[in-house]
């Protein structure tokens, strides 16, 4: 089972902490590759949070490329994060600049309406992608305004170690992270978590049964960047940004697209036309399980949710200023070990556990209970 | 035969036929059960006689003759009263002392059987046994790396919708503006396909509605029922079980008159209404229901003289294209009931069940699209029209399901595959099949006559007299001597208990794949066959 924790913090904190917690919680052959997400920066990239940072991986060839292509639409370097390593440790390929990149963006973007501006960040990533993939030299994660994305295959530790993760200008308040086991062995770095698209990041254990008619459904939404989908899991970050962006519903609203209520549950409840509206109009993104969601919204929220079924294990718990998720009690004892554990909590199949970017407390949301009023 | 009897062309022997009544003087009665139920007059009392020469020992004496007589049965040879290998004769047989035996060379009577130039019509089904549904695997079992589920203990929504879906962005928006959507109806992914009151008998009807009430609500299971081309009992229309009925209007317009006028009286919305543009027992015909059949409680329900054959033209005579059809007659039934019933079509498979699917697509008042595959079943129809028209359905609804992703409205209007689902018995297995493929509700019509009526029919030619009404069992008979054989609650009690069973195969099906939260329309990374071209063709995976 995939190893997963995140963190959300008021101050930033080093990406290795979540990188030990995770390493805690390893049990077995550990190495299909680890994936970080970071936002809320500090350092330099705090410096202009509105500019869009381009994570990926690039051999010098493809920086050459970027470099072309990013120029050609009018995007300037502001700051770079820039690793470069010679010697890889056993399990891990050698590879090019693993670089994070703040741009300055065009004049033009400042009269842009905000839709077309996240438009054109989402298929200027996917351009990158796709141009990459043809000539194998660039790979791109993400490219928003204060995100951070890094993915490499290997041992979680002995990665984070080789790149030197620790390093202050990738401190991050808010932190997914995860590591992969038991996947195959043709490992494309493309299927590590977590994914992210506009703002919207998520990562998840399990296999996905309902995968294929998901896949087939989101891929003919029309909506550029619902493309990729190397893991199953990739459908969990699309749903959740159609939720949010498409439909325009709440965090807590995502856990009824995904796993709605059965009629005898949803009989009585204070939104039950709206449901059950939903549950038809959203059937193709149903999903099965068995799996345990972690992700984090544009605004901040960090939720966990789990599958129908409630098949595998999850809690959140922290305390005022930092609280974390994690697929295991262990990784979440090593990284707030001064934490009331009595508030600990593990969402069941009917919750959805969410900490808003304030870190004060831990909302449960249960399915039973009503949705908040739509702004 | 006499010796001085002529030897025509159609004269035939019982090797020549491919049914074949092996009777057993030793333990035959002679209390003439068999020939007097027999439906075809296959049988008849004979007196044959016999001659023993008797031979002494010795030369005294010349041998002798004796000539004697007995009774018994004697299988008549003449086309038209050949064995339909009914069996009735063995079930009711004191001393299983007869049994019609099948005799694959006897294709003889292939080229008899259209004396006066009447091609053979007949019911019932293609007769070719073979199933590629049946050849497809379950592969994707659930091991270690996800938990398979107890198909016994996990809850499970084995529930499909029929009706339109708006696209998520726009049923929202209509929810919060209080705007029209389109009516969806969340049921049972197995419907009892469209067979008319007329095709069968009323103890056979009476005996579907009644189980599926009790699938309803005792068991609460949202089954439906399609009436097929024959109106609706005055009764049922103005009952409250007609919402678990599915009307369907065809091109006789059968019962019509009767329906529209019992709209204002009706308690409840029927479930849906069908309209018939083909079946895939016999594509581009017109249903048929014979003279034989049409007593005064048929021609009074149907609005038609009593004693008259009833064709149904191959197509809608008032529609001349795909669009008008669309236009004029979804539009206007959905309006007849203040667009708050689903109104879809039925068609055949065939290469031009595309060009139809997309049209819908583009009509919001399309609620679904019926397509019939060529293993479909039928009351009457020409023997070359069931045998050699139609399509077969998995690769039907598979290229309609992949048009249907291409233009991202696979959740808008389900797909429901009929057509041989169930034909050697395996229903809940071809039924998962197809749904998986992309069907998101699966129509039987053969199988609910076999395993609820005990209709004796199979896919070698046996019996298929639907057309005659003289169904043995009663299921198919308008007779009251012939379906008085049929007791209504045994027919019901036998659809609870298949549906049942139904029920629990699928979970069966379903549980190793992990799947439970929602019916897997359209997982085909669980398929597999080992056929390779079936397997690129349908773009499941080629296993062996």
């Amino acid at each position: 089972m995939c190893r997963l924790f995140a963190l959300t913090s008021t101050e930033p904190v080093s990406p290795m902490v979540a990188i030990n917690a995770l390493n805690v919680m390893k049990e077995g052959h550990d190495g299909s590759g680890v994936g970080l997400y970071l936002s809320g920066l500090s350092g330099p990239f705090a410096e202009h949070p509105e500019y869009p940072i381009l994570s990926g991986i690039f051999t010098e060839k493809g920086l050459k490329r970027l470099d072309g292509i990013m120029d050609d639409l009018g995007f300037r370097p502001f700051h770079s994060v820039s690793i470069i390593k010679s010697s890889p440790p056993a399990g891990t390929p050698r590879r090019g600049v693993y670089l994070a990149r703040a741009y300055e963006p065009p004049k033009a973007w400042a009269d842009m309406p905000e839709a077309e501006r996240t438009a054109q960040l989402v298929q200027t990533r996917v351009a990158i992608r796709q141009q990459g993939e043809a000539e194998r030299d660039m790979m791109a994660f993400s490219f928003w305004p204060g995100v951070v994305m890094i993915k490499e295959v290997g041992d979680p530790l002995t990665v984070g170690e080789y790149l030197g993760l620790d390093r202050p200008d990738l401190h991050a308040r808010r932190i997914l992270c995860q590591g992969r086991q038991n996947t195959n062995y043709a490992i494309n770095l493309y299927a590590c978590h977590p994914f992210f698209i506009e703002g919207v990041c998520t990562m998840t254990n399990g296999e996905n049964t309902a995968f294929i008619p998901i896949r087939e459904y989101l891929s003919s939404r029309n909506v550029p960047g619902y493309t990729g989908y190397q893991s199953d899991s990739e459908v969990f970050t699309h749903i959740m940004h159609f939720t949010h962006y498409k439909l325009g519903l709440p965090v807590e609203a995502y856990k009824h697209v995904i796993t709605p209520l059965s009629d005898a549950e949803m009989a009585g409840h204070p939104d039950q036309d709206m449901l059950a509206r939903l549950k038809v109009l959203c059937r193709k993104m149903i999903i099965d399980g068995p799996n345990c969601v972690i992700g984090c919204l544009p605004d901040g929220t960090m939720f966990m949710v789990q599958d129908r079924k409630k098949l595998r294990p999850g809690v959140v718990g922290g305390k005022p200023g930092m609280y974390a998720f994690s697929s295991e009690l262990c990784g979440l004892d090593a990284a707030i070990p001064d934490r009331d554990k009595t508030l600990d909590f593990q969402p069941m199949h009917l919750d959805t556990a969410y900490v808003r970017p304030e870190c004060q407390e831990v909302t449960i949301c249960s399915q039973l209970q009503a949705l908040p009023r739509q702004r | 035969m006499q010796p001085t009897a002529g030897i025509t062309p159609s004269t035939l022997s019982v090797k020549d036929l491919p049914w074949q009544v092996e009777w057993n003087k030793d333990t035959c009665t002679l209390c003439g059960r068999c020939t007097s139920v027999c439906p075809v007059s296959a049988i008849e009392l004979a007196v044959h006689r016999k001659r023993v020469v008797e031979t002494t020992t010795g030369l005294m004496q010349k041998p002798k003759n004796t000539y004697s007589v007995f009774h018994g049965i004697r299988q008549r040879t003449d086309a038209a009263y050949a064995c339909i290998g009914c069996a009735m004769c063995t079930m009711v047989c004191p001393n299983n002392a007869i049994r019609p035996m099948r005799l694959d060379e006897g294709t003889a009577l292939r080229f008899h059987n259209n004396r006066g130039g009447h091609a053979r019509t007949r019911g019932g089904r293609r007769n070719a046994p073979d199933s590629l549904l049946d050849q497809i695997k379950f592969i994707r079992i659930s091991m270690l790396t996800d938990p398979a589920l107890d198909a016994g203990r996990h809850e499970f929504e084995l529930r499909t919708l029929l009706g339109r879906v708006l696209p998520p962005e726009q049923g929202l928006k209509a929810f919060q503006e209080n705007g029209w959507v389109p009516a969806v109806r969340e049921i049972y992914p197995l419907v009892i396909g469209s067979m008319s009151f007329g095709a069968l008998s009323p103890n056979m009807w009476e005996g579907l509605q009644m189980g599926v009430a009790y699938l309803n609500e005792e068991m609460g299971m949202p089954v439906r029922m399609c009436t097929g081309e024959g109106g609706c009992p005055p009764r049922l229309l103005r009952s409250r079980f007609l919402k678990y009925v599915i009307l369907q209007i065809a091109s006789g317009y059968f019962g019509w008159d009767e329906i529209l006028h019992a709209i204002p009286q009706m308690k409840e919305d029927p479930c849906a209404i069908e309209i018939k543009y083909g079946q895939g027992a016999k594509p581009g015909d017109g249903g048929l229901l014979m003279w034989h059949k049409v007593n005064k409680l048929i021609a009074s329900i149907r609005g038609v003289p009593p004693g008259v054959s009833l064709p149904s033209p191959p197509t809608h005579q008032t529609q001349y294209s795909i669009e008008e059809s669309v236009a004029k007659m979804i539009q206007s039934m959905s309006m007849a009931w203040g667009f708050r019933v689903p109104v879809y079509p039925k068609i055949s498979a065939t290469t031009t069940s595309r060009a139809v699917l997309n049209n819908l697509v583009r009509n919001p008042y399309a609620a679904g699209l019926a397509i019939d595959g060529e293993d479909g079943g039928t009351g009457a129809a020409y023997n070359v029209s069931m045998n050699h028209m139609g399509h077969p359905i998995a690769s039907n609804i598979r290229d309609c399901y992949h048009d249907l992703v291409q233009q991202g409205c696979q959740n808008e209007i389900p797909l429901i595959a009929g057509g041989g689902i169930g034909k050697n018995g395996n229903l809940a297995h071809n039924a998962a099949a197809l749904i998986m493929l992309g069907a998101s509700m699966v129509q039987v019509g053969k199988y609910v006559m076999q395993a609820g009526a005990g209709c004796v029919g199979s896919e070698i030619d046996r019996c298929n007299i639907c057309n005659l009404g003289r169904c043995p069992k009663g299921i198919t008979s308008q007779d009251p001597r012939v379906y008085r054989r049929l007791d209504p609650e045994k027919v019901a009690e036998r659809v609870v208990d298949f549906y049942l069973a139904f029920d629990t195969e699928l979970r069966k099906i379903f549980a190793p794949l992990g799947r439970s939260t929602s019916l897997p329309v359209g997982m085909s990374d669980a398929l597999g066959i080992a056929n390779k071209h079936a397997a690129d063709r349908l773009g499941i995976q080629y296993v062996v």
